[in-house]
């Protein structure tokens, strides 16, 4: 039982690392916004804004996948 | 998972230390009548996460090749070719109309341009009929003026000439009557004058 | 835990029938296989049945499709170039495939395609498969060079081929998780509250006034959660037109 608390337990941490990729997101988002606002002919940029929201999202599905391999794998 | 099997493991030491629980075994119930737990059935709560799970990717995979490629399939060989030739078709309509509105205007901006150049000419040749026929009339007017002067000036040259005459005569007749006045005036003066030499002395006098 | 409270009830697959199994293969039909035969009967149906009257003036269902070929198209030509067009049918079929099973997924009681990890796979590994074969057919060797970045002095490669290899490698794995993460998680996440709705319900009038906030909360996440069916259709596509354009001009 107390491998199974541990499982629960490390899933739980694994899933911190999705606030970094929530930062990430963030970060990237209101740049674009900041960015857009001071010179709207840089809105043209969406499908780039979408791309490097794609790749750093990844990385917190990653913690994600994680826990879930922690809860039901392992 | 680890602890059922470790748990499968137990129940079957104890069914091996005792001989007549093998029955019990065999009915797939344990000594307290609840459903034991084997390998090759899976009891409901251990049921492996379904996206994890193994036993479902081959079938997931067949379908989805199936699926997919009739898919892709129905997208290239029709929807797309359709979609693709209605936009194609509206373009070269656009295109077609566009062309023909052009063709339309050049046609019009030729006719404008063709009528504006009818009007210069007519402008023009209007203007020259009008500036001929005021040199016409001009020419007409000039000769018939030259003409009429050229009359009036020997209608003034004859009548100069008839008072020229006219003068000359009177003053012939002046001198005549002069020379007569004199004669009798110096007949009742005094002597007799020939009226030869009163002429004389008065054209002496008039020359003087 | 029944249906309505488990989380993780939704993913169950269940057979339907089953044509038997052919070398040890079963070939059953589960509810998995239904969604996508659903999915590809709804893309394939509106796309033919809108486009049948070839409206030169287009009607508005007319128009969704044309709008969304348009849009596709576009999408190739401005990150691959013309060159790009002839992989027009796939991407589509995939951008078109997501986007549907995605937003059929969310609907209750149905089941999501997406987030079973063996699709998403399957999806990621044709993709990647694509730009490996087709990048070695058209180019060669010269394909490697998508590993070897212009304009870097020697020293420094040592340490950047290995990031690209790297970087390379990792793109199928990212591709899948990222769809199969984001629908998995955003069903969960749905039917946990979802889920709290149900279990305060059961608690008398206390439990009736107290299920408002979560009922709330899933009808805002149901709504987040299409924008994110939307938006993992249009990265998967638009990260498989970047892939395809390195396969067609590798050496960036």
């Amino acid at each position: 039982m107390e491998v199974e608390a541990a499982k629960m337990i490390g899933a739980g941490i694994a899933t911190i690392g999705m606030g970094g990729a929530g930062i990430g997101v963030g970060i990237i988002f209101g740049n674009y916004l900041s960015g857009a606002l001071r010179n709207p002919a840089a809105a043209g940029q969406f499908t780039n804004l979408i791309f490097g929201f794609a790749v750093t999202e990844a990385l917190g599905i990653f913690s994600l996948l994680i826990a879930l391999l922690l809860l039901f794998v392992v | 998972m680890a602890g059922d099997t470790t748990k499968t493991d137990m129940q079957a030491q104890t069914i091996d230390q005792n001989g007549e629980e093998i029955v019990i075994k065999l009915d797939g119930k344990d000594a307290y009548g609840e459903q034991l737990q084997t390998s090759t059935q899976y009891p409901k709560e251990e049921k492996p996460f379904p996206p994890f799970d193994p036993a479902t990717f081959g079938p997931q995979l067949f379908w989805l090749v199936i699926s997919f490629g009739a898919l892709y399939l129905l997208m290239s060989k029709i929807a797309l070719p359709k979609i693709g030739e209605i936009l194609e078709v509206r373009r070269d309509r656009i295109e077609g109309d566009l062309a023909e509105a052009e063709r339309l205007r050049q046609k019009t901006e030729q006719a404008i341009e063709n009528y504006e150049t009818e009007l210069a000419t007519a402008r023009a040749k209007s203007h020259e009929i009008a500036e001929k026929t005021r040199t016409e009339i001009k020419s007409e007017l000039d000769a018939k003026h030259s003409e009429v002067e050229a009359e009036l000036s020997k209608k003034l040259s004859i009548a100069e000439a008839r008072i020229k005459e006219t003068k000359l005569a009177a003053l012939v007749n002046v001198d005549e009557i002069a020379s007569e006045t004199l004669v009798s005036v110096i007949s009742k003066l005094s002597t007799k004058i020939s009226i030869k030499d009163a002429r004389d002395a008065v054209k002496s006098v008039v020359k003087g | 835990m029944g249906y309505a409270t488990n989380p993780i009830k939704q993913f169950d697959i269940i057979e339907i029938f089953s044509f038997g199994s052919i070398n040890g293969f079963d070939l059953v039909f589960t509810n998995s296989a239904l969604m996508m035969l659903v999915s590809v009967a709804i893309i394939s149906g509106w796309l033919i049945l809108t486009t049948r009257g070839r409206g030169l003036v287009p009607s508005r269902l007319q128009l969704v499709s044309e709008i969304t070929y348009g849009f596709i198209a576009n999408m190739i030509r401005t990150s691959t170039g013309s060159e790009g067009m002839k992989f027009f049918p796939l991407v589509f079929s995939l951008f078109t495939f997501i986007l549907v099973s995605n937003i059929l997924g969310l609907y209750p009681y149905f089941f999501s395609v997406s987030s079973q990890l063996i699709v998403t796979v399957a999806l990621a590994l044709l993709v990647m498969g694509i730009v490996i074969f087709y990048g070695v057919w058209k180019n060669g060797f010269k394909f490697l060079k998508i590993f070897v970045p212009s304009g870097i002095p020697l020293v420094v490669l040592i340490i950047v081929v290995p990031i690209e290899v790297l970087s390379f490698l990792s793109r199928p794995l990212s591709l899948s998780l990222r769809l199969f993460g984001n629908m998995l998680a955003g069903a969960i996440v749905v039917k946990v509250f979802a889920g709290f709705v149900v279990s305060l319900t059961a608690m008398g009038l206390i439990g009736i006034i107290g299920a408002i906030l979560p009922l709330a909360m899933t009808v805002a996440l149901t709504g987040l959660e299409f924008l994110v069916a939307a938006l993992q259709a249009f990265v998967f596509t638009i990260l498989t037109c970047v892939y395809l354009n390195d396969a067609i001009h590798p050496g960036h």
